[in-house]
Protein backbone atom coordinates (compact mmCIF):
# COMPACT_ATOMS: atom_id res chain seq x y z
CA UNK A 1 0.00 0.00 0.00
CA UNK A 2 1.70 3.05 -0.85
CA UNK A 3 1.46 5.98 1.86
CA UNK A 4 -0.46 8.65 0.85
CA UNK A 5 0.51 11.05 4.02
CA UNK A 6 4.11 12.62 2.39
CA UNK A 7 6.30 13.88 4.84
CA UNK A 8 7.66 17.58 4.86
CA UNK A 9 11.19 17.73 4.37
CA UNK A 10 13.39 19.44 6.92
CA UNK A 11 13.88 23.28 6.27
CA UNK A 12 14.98 25.35 9.53
CA UNK A 13 16.05 22.38 11.10
CA UNK A 14 18.78 21.76 8.67
CA UNK A 15 19.73 24.96 6.94
CA UNK A 16 22.67 27.09 7.52
CA UNK A 17 22.48 30.12 8.78
CA UNK A 18 24.16 32.64 6.31
CA UNK A 19 25.39 36.39 7.36
CA UNK A 20 22.86 37.52 5.19
CA UNK A 21 19.77 35.62 6.41
CA UNK A 22 20.74 36.18 10.13
CA UNK A 23 21.23 39.65 9.26
CA UNK A 24 17.58 39.85 7.64
CA UNK A 25 15.67 38.07 10.17
CA UNK A 26 17.12 40.37 12.87
CA UNK A 27 15.84 43.63 11.30
CA UNK A 28 12.38 42.08 11.49
CA UNK A 29 12.31 41.47 14.96
CA UNK A 30 14.62 44.50 15.99
CA UNK A 31 12.24 46.35 13.99
CA UNK A 32 9.18 44.97 16.15
CA UNK A 33 11.02 45.70 19.57
CA UNK A 34 12.04 49.01 17.95
CA UNK A 35 7.98 50.27 17.62
CA UNK A 36 6.78 48.74 21.24
CA UNK A 37 10.14 49.63 22.53
CA UNK A 38 10.38 53.32 21.85
CA UNK A 39 6.78 53.86 22.12
CA UNK A 40 7.27 52.67 25.53
CA UNK A 41 10.21 54.72 26.85
CA UNK A 42 8.85 57.84 24.99
CA UNK A 43 5.14 57.55 26.72
CA UNK A 44 7.05 57.78 30.22
CA UNK A 45 9.27 60.14 29.68
CA UNK A 46 6.22 61.95 28.33
CA UNK A 47 3.98 61.46 31.13
CA UNK A 48 5.86 60.71 34.09
CA UNK A 49 9.10 62.28 33.70
CA UNK A 50 10.09 61.43 37.78
CA UNK A 51 9.74 57.73 37.35
CA UNK A 52 11.67 57.96 33.92
CA UNK A 53 14.95 59.31 35.60
CA UNK A 54 14.35 56.70 38.67
CA UNK A 55 14.40 54.00 36.01
CA UNK A 56 17.09 55.40 33.82
CA UNK A 57 19.44 55.56 37.14
CA UNK A 58 18.75 51.80 37.56
CA UNK A 59 21.16 49.28 36.32
CA UNK A 60 18.22 47.49 34.24
CA UNK A 61 16.95 51.02 32.74
CA UNK A 62 20.19 51.89 31.96
CA UNK A 63 20.72 48.46 30.12
CA UNK A 64 16.92 49.00 28.11
CA UNK A 65 17.85 52.03 27.12
CA UNK A 66 21.05 50.91 25.73
CA UNK A 67 19.87 48.16 24.26
CA UNK A 68 17.33 50.36 22.46
CA UNK A 69 20.19 52.49 20.99
CA UNK A 70 21.51 49.36 19.55
CA UNK A 71 18.75 47.97 17.89
CA UNK A 72 17.19 51.51 16.49
CA UNK A 73 20.97 51.91 15.49
CA UNK A 74 20.51 48.52 13.54
CA UNK A 75 17.43 49.30 12.13
CA UNK A 76 19.02 52.62 10.34
CA UNK A 77 21.82 50.80 9.37
CA UNK A 78 20.48 48.16 8.12
CA UNK A 79 17.75 50.06 6.79
CA UNK A 80 20.31 51.90 3.87
CA UNK A 81 21.87 48.60 2.63
CA UNK A 82 18.24 48.03 2.22
CA UNK A 83 17.55 51.36 0.19
CA UNK A 84 21.22 50.25 -1.80
CA UNK A 85 19.44 47.35 -2.86
CA UNK A 86 15.76 49.09 -3.77
CA UNK A 87 18.33 50.88 -5.75
CA UNK A 88 20.03 47.98 -7.64
CA UNK A 89 23.26 47.92 -5.88
CA UNK A 90 25.26 45.44 -3.73
CA UNK A 91 23.64 42.39 -4.91
CA UNK A 92 26.66 40.93 -5.75
CA UNK A 93 27.45 38.03 -2.59
CA UNK A 94 30.87 39.41 -1.83
CA UNK A 95 29.28 43.08 -1.31
CA UNK A 96 26.90 42.15 0.58
CA UNK A 97 28.60 39.96 2.95
CA UNK A 98 30.87 42.90 3.32
CA UNK A 99 27.84 45.53 3.67
CA UNK A 100 26.59 42.97 5.95
CA UNK A 101 29.75 42.55 8.60
CA UNK A 102 29.49 46.83 7.86
CA UNK A 103 25.95 47.10 8.76
CA UNK A 104 27.09 45.01 12.68
CA UNK A 105 29.93 46.68 13.30
CA UNK A 106 28.50 50.43 12.24
CA UNK A 107 24.97 49.86 14.59
CA UNK A 108 27.92 49.35 17.54
CA UNK A 109 29.63 52.28 16.62
CA UNK A 110 26.83 54.46 16.60
CA UNK A 111 25.14 52.81 19.61
CA UNK A 112 28.36 54.12 21.56
CA UNK A 113 27.74 57.59 19.67
CA UNK A 114 24.35 57.96 20.95
CA UNK A 115 25.53 56.90 24.52
CA UNK A 116 28.49 59.83 24.14
CA UNK A 117 26.19 62.39 22.71
CA UNK A 118 23.35 61.30 25.29
CA UNK A 119 25.88 61.94 28.15
CA UNK A 120 26.78 64.81 26.38
CA UNK A 121 30.61 64.43 26.04
CA UNK A 122 30.89 66.24 22.69
CA UNK B 1 1.42 29.78 6.67
CA UNK B 2 4.78 30.39 8.91
CA UNK B 3 5.22 27.10 10.53
CA UNK B 4 8.66 27.06 12.15
CA UNK B 5 8.41 22.97 13.62
CA UNK B 6 7.62 19.94 11.04
CA UNK B 7 4.32 18.63 11.14
CA UNK B 8 4.08 15.16 13.24
CA UNK B 9 4.74 12.97 10.42
CA UNK B 10 7.82 14.29 9.44
CA UNK B 11 10.06 14.21 13.10
CA UNK B 12 12.89 12.32 12.11
CA UNK B 13 13.65 9.16 14.02
CA UNK B 14 17.39 7.52 14.32
CA UNK B 15 17.54 5.12 11.77
CA UNK B 16 19.82 2.26 11.09
CA UNK B 17 23.84 2.49 11.47
CA UNK B 18 25.79 0.15 8.66
CA UNK B 19 29.03 -0.21 9.73
CA UNK B 20 32.42 -0.35 7.39
CA UNK B 21 33.17 -3.59 6.68
CA UNK B 22 36.57 -3.13 4.37
CA UNK B 23 38.74 -2.25 7.52
CA UNK B 24 39.68 0.88 5.75
CA UNK B 25 41.60 3.57 7.57
CA UNK B 26 39.81 6.62 6.15
CA UNK B 27 36.42 6.41 6.84
CA UNK B 28 33.84 9.28 6.47
CA UNK B 29 30.37 8.84 8.68
CA UNK B 30 27.76 9.78 6.38
CA UNK B 31 24.01 10.87 7.48
CA UNK B 32 21.29 10.15 4.83
CA UNK B 33 17.56 11.35 5.48
CA UNK B 34 15.13 8.31 4.43
CA UNK B 35 11.50 7.91 3.89
CA UNK B 36 10.10 4.84 2.54
CA UNK B 37 6.61 5.48 1.02
CA UNK B 38 5.45 2.00 1.54
CA UNK B 39 6.13 2.12 5.14
CA UNK B 40 4.19 3.72 8.00
CA UNK B 41 6.76 4.95 9.57
CA UNK B 42 8.14 8.37 9.76
CA UNK B 43 11.57 9.75 8.02
CA UNK B 44 14.95 8.94 9.83
CA UNK B 45 18.70 9.27 9.46
CA UNK B 46 20.39 6.59 8.35
CA UNK B 47 24.38 6.72 9.11
CA UNK B 48 26.71 5.09 6.32
CA UNK B 49 30.32 4.60 7.24
CA UNK B 50 32.00 4.92 3.89
CA UNK B 51 35.49 3.84 2.49
CA UNK B 52 36.75 7.16 1.40
CA UNK B 53 39.95 5.10 -0.16
CA UNK B 54 37.86 3.71 -3.05
CA UNK B 55 35.36 6.79 -4.01
CA UNK B 56 35.55 9.67 -6.06
CA UNK B 57 35.91 13.06 -5.44
CA UNK B 58 31.98 14.28 -5.20
CA UNK B 59 29.42 14.11 -2.71
CA UNK B 60 26.99 12.30 -5.61
CA UNK B 61 30.00 9.34 -5.49
CA UNK B 62 29.84 8.55 -2.25
CA UNK B 63 25.93 8.37 -2.70
CA UNK B 64 26.27 5.86 -5.61
CA UNK B 65 29.14 3.91 -3.88
CA UNK B 66 26.42 3.76 -1.00
CA UNK B 67 23.49 2.48 -3.37
CA UNK B 68 26.12 -0.36 -4.83
CA UNK B 69 27.91 -1.28 -2.07
CA UNK B 70 26.39 -0.32 0.88
CA UNK B 71 21.79 -0.39 0.42
CA UNK B 72 20.47 -0.72 -2.98
CA UNK B 73 17.51 0.89 -2.17
CA UNK B 74 18.89 4.03 -1.60
CA UNK B 75 16.80 6.88 -3.77
CA UNK B 76 18.53 9.79 -5.29
CA UNK B 77 17.94 11.92 -8.48
CA UNK B 78 20.77 12.34 -10.91
CA UNK B 79 21.28 11.99 -14.93
CA UNK B 80 24.48 13.89 -15.84
CA UNK B 81 26.67 14.14 -12.77
CA UNK B 82 28.52 17.44 -14.53
CA UNK B 83 26.39 20.13 -12.64
CA UNK B 84 24.64 20.50 -16.13
CA UNK B 85 21.40 18.71 -15.45
CA UNK B 86 20.43 20.03 -12.13
CA UNK B 87 18.87 16.54 -11.55
CA UNK B 88 21.02 15.77 -7.84
CA UNK B 89 20.16 18.99 -6.40
CA UNK B 90 19.94 18.26 -2.59
CA UNK B 91 20.82 19.58 0.60
CA UNK B 92 24.36 19.25 1.36
CA UNK B 93 25.99 20.12 4.61
CA UNK B 94 22.90 22.75 5.66
CA UNK B 95 23.45 24.27 1.86
CA UNK B 96 21.03 23.26 -1.11
CA UNK B 97 24.07 22.40 -4.13
CA UNK B 98 24.29 19.94 -6.84
CA UNK B 99 25.76 16.88 -4.92
CA UNK B 100 27.77 16.25 -8.69
CA UNK B 101 29.92 19.38 -8.23
CA UNK B 102 30.41 18.93 -4.74
CA UNK B 103 33.78 18.07 -3.33
CA UNK B 104 33.13 15.94 0.03
CA UNK B 105 36.60 16.84 0.99
CA UNK B 106 35.16 20.78 1.23
CA UNK B 107 33.24 19.26 4.91
CA UNK B 108 34.94 18.23 7.85
CA UNK B 109 33.62 15.70 9.96
CA UNK B 110 30.18 14.19 9.47
CA UNK B 111 28.41 14.69 6.19
CA UNK B 112 24.92 15.35 6.40
CA UNK B 113 22.47 14.77 3.41
CA UNK B 114 18.59 16.02 3.40
CA UNK B 115 16.24 16.49 0.13
CA UNK B 116 15.72 20.14 -0.94
CA UNK B 117 14.16 21.49 2.20
CA UNK B 118 10.59 22.18 2.51
CA UNK B 119 9.07 20.26 0.23
CA UNK B 120 6.77 17.03 0.23
CA UNK B 121 8.86 13.76 0.18
CA UNK B 122 8.65 11.49 -2.75
CA UNK B 123 11.64 8.86 -1.40
CA UNK B 124 14.37 9.46 0.42
CA UNK B 125 16.63 12.33 -1.13
CA UNK B 126 13.60 13.13 -3.66
CA UNK B 127 11.49 15.79 -3.13
CA UNK B 128 8.01 16.89 -5.26
CA UNK B 129 8.71 19.94 -7.40
CA UNK B 130 4.77 19.93 -9.19
CA UNK B 131 4.56 23.73 -7.71
CA UNK B 132 7.40 24.76 -8.59
CA UNK B 133 6.85 23.74 -12.70
CA UNK B 134 3.71 25.10 -12.36
CA UNK B 135 4.81 28.42 -11.76
CA UNK B 136 7.44 27.94 -14.24
CA UNK B 137 4.96 27.56 -16.80
CA UNK B 138 2.58 30.68 -15.29
CA UNK B 139 5.69 32.84 -16.04
CA UNK B 140 5.56 31.52 -20.25
CA UNK B 141 9.05 30.54 -20.49
CA UNK B 142 9.22 31.33 -24.51
CA UNK B 143 9.89 33.97 -26.55
CA UNK B 144 6.99 36.23 -27.59
CA UNK B 145 7.06 37.93 -30.82
CA UNK B 146 4.78 39.51 -33.66
CA UNK B 147 7.67 39.81 -36.24
CA UNK B 148 8.20 36.25 -36.44
CA UNK B 149 5.09 35.79 -37.59
CA UNK B 150 4.87 38.27 -40.48
CA UNK B 151 8.07 37.38 -41.78
CA UNK B 152 10.57 34.00 -42.28
CA UNK B 153 13.69 35.86 -40.92
CA UNK B 154 15.36 35.40 -37.87
CA UNK B 155 14.99 38.44 -35.23
CA UNK B 156 18.45 39.94 -34.52
CA UNK B 157 19.82 40.65 -31.20
CA UNK B 158 23.04 42.80 -30.80
CA UNK B 159 25.94 41.74 -28.59
CA UNK B 160 25.26 44.03 -25.99
CA UNK B 161 21.57 43.07 -25.82
CA UNK B 162 22.75 39.55 -25.53
CA UNK B 163 24.79 40.52 -22.68
CA UNK B 164 22.45 41.72 -20.77
CA UNK B 165 21.09 37.53 -20.62
CA UNK B 166 24.28 36.56 -19.29
CA UNK B 167 23.77 35.26 -15.78
CA UNK B 168 20.53 34.39 -16.52
CA UNK B 169 20.47 32.36 -19.31
CA UNK B 170 22.31 29.53 -16.98
CA UNK B 171 19.97 28.43 -14.70
CA UNK B 172 19.23 25.16 -15.33
CA UNK B 173 16.14 25.16 -12.74
CA UNK B 174 17.89 22.73 -9.97
CA UNK B 175 15.20 24.55 -7.62
CA UNK B 176 18.14 24.70 -5.25
CA UNK B 177 17.52 28.85 -4.60
CA UNK B 178 14.05 28.42 -4.65
CA UNK B 179 14.07 25.69 -2.16
CA UNK B 180 16.76 27.54 0.07
CA UNK B 181 14.45 30.94 0.27
CA UNK B 182 12.72 31.22 4.18
CA UNK B 183 9.94 32.90 2.24
CA UNK B 184 9.20 30.49 -0.58
CA UNK B 185 8.92 27.61 2.73
CA UNK B 186 5.98 29.75 3.91
CA UNK B 187 4.39 31.04 1.26
CA UNK B 188 5.38 28.91 -1.80
CA UNK B 189 1.76 28.15 -3.03
CA UNK B 190 1.79 32.47 -4.01
CA UNK B 191 5.31 33.55 -3.72
CA UNK B 192 6.65 32.71 -7.15
CA UNK B 193 10.26 32.13 -5.67
CA UNK B 194 13.95 32.88 -6.97
CA UNK B 195 14.43 30.30 -9.27
CA UNK B 196 10.71 31.28 -11.14
CA UNK B 197 11.31 34.98 -10.69
CA UNK B 198 14.78 34.51 -12.47
CA UNK B 199 13.26 33.06 -15.21
CA UNK B 200 10.66 35.66 -15.58
CA UNK B 201 13.14 37.88 -15.38
CA UNK B 202 15.37 36.51 -18.53
CA UNK B 203 12.22 37.14 -20.62
CA UNK B 204 11.35 40.20 -19.66
CA UNK B 205 14.98 41.62 -20.40
CA UNK B 206 15.34 39.86 -23.86
CA UNK B 207 15.44 42.27 -26.59
CA UNK B 208 13.53 40.17 -28.87
CA UNK B 209 10.21 39.53 -26.46
CA UNK B 210 7.50 42.09 -27.32
CA UNK B 211 5.40 41.39 -24.28
CA UNK B 212 7.70 42.66 -21.73
CA UNK B 213 4.55 45.32 -20.13
CA UNK B 214 2.40 42.33 -20.01
CA UNK B 215 5.14 40.02 -18.26
CA UNK B 216 5.86 42.81 -15.60
CA UNK B 217 1.74 43.45 -15.26
CA UNK B 218 1.58 39.79 -14.53
CA UNK B 219 4.72 39.76 -12.20
CA UNK B 220 3.92 42.51 -10.27
CA UNK B 221 1.86 41.12 -7.33
CA UNK B 222 2.18 41.58 -3.51
CA UNK B 223 2.40 37.85 -2.83
CA UNK B 224 3.57 36.81 -6.39
CA UNK B 225 6.85 39.08 -6.25
CA UNK B 226 6.96 41.15 -3.38
CA UNK B 227 7.27 38.46 -0.53
CA UNK B 228 11.46 38.75 -1.47
CA UNK B 229 12.82 40.31 1.55
CA UNK B 230 16.97 40.05 0.23
CA UNK B 231 17.29 37.41 2.59
CA UNK B 232 20.04 36.39 -0.27
CA UNK B 233 19.50 32.62 0.54
CA UNK B 234 19.12 32.21 -3.47
CA UNK B 235 22.14 33.91 -4.35
CA UNK B 236 24.45 31.80 -1.51
CA UNK B 237 23.18 28.43 -2.71
CA UNK B 238 23.28 28.66 -6.33
CA UNK B 239 25.41 26.00 -7.49
CA UNK B 240 25.93 27.87 -11.18
CA UNK B 241 26.90 30.84 -9.27
CA UNK B 242 23.83 33.12 -10.44
CA UNK B 243 22.36 35.84 -8.15
CA UNK B 244 18.75 35.31 -8.24
CA UNK B 245 18.51 38.16 -5.42
CA UNK B 246 19.44 40.93 -8.31
CA UNK B 247 17.24 39.41 -10.89
CA UNK B 248 14.05 39.90 -8.31
CA UNK B 249 15.82 43.53 -7.43
CA UNK B 250 16.13 44.28 -11.00
CA UNK B 251 11.96 43.38 -11.76
CA UNK B 252 11.14 45.84 -8.58
CA UNK B 253 13.55 48.37 -9.81
CA UNK B 254 11.56 48.35 -13.51
CA UNK B 255 8.55 48.35 -11.76
CA UNK B 256 9.34 50.93 -9.27
CA UNK B 257 10.81 53.01 -12.75
CA UNK B 258 8.53 51.92 -15.15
Amino acid sequence: MENKNKPLSPHLQVYRWHISSLLSITHRIVGIINFFGIIFISSILIFNFQFFQIISQSFFGKFIIISLCWSFSFQIVNEIRHLFWDMGYGFDLKVSQITGIIAIVGSFILTILFYLIGRNVF
Amino acid sequence: MVQFSLPQNSKILKGNYYKDKTGSNNLKKINVYRWNPSSNENPRIDTFEVDLNECGPKVLDILFKIKNEIDPTLTFRRSCAHGVCGSCAMNVDGVNTLSCIKSHSDIKGELNIYPLPHLKVIKDLVGDLTTLYKQYESVEPWLKSKVGEKTSTEIKQSQEDRAKLDGYYECILCACCSTSCPSYWWNGDKYLGPAVLLQAYRWITDSRDEERKERLKKVADELKLYRCHTIMNCTNSCPKGLNPAKAIGSIKKMLASS
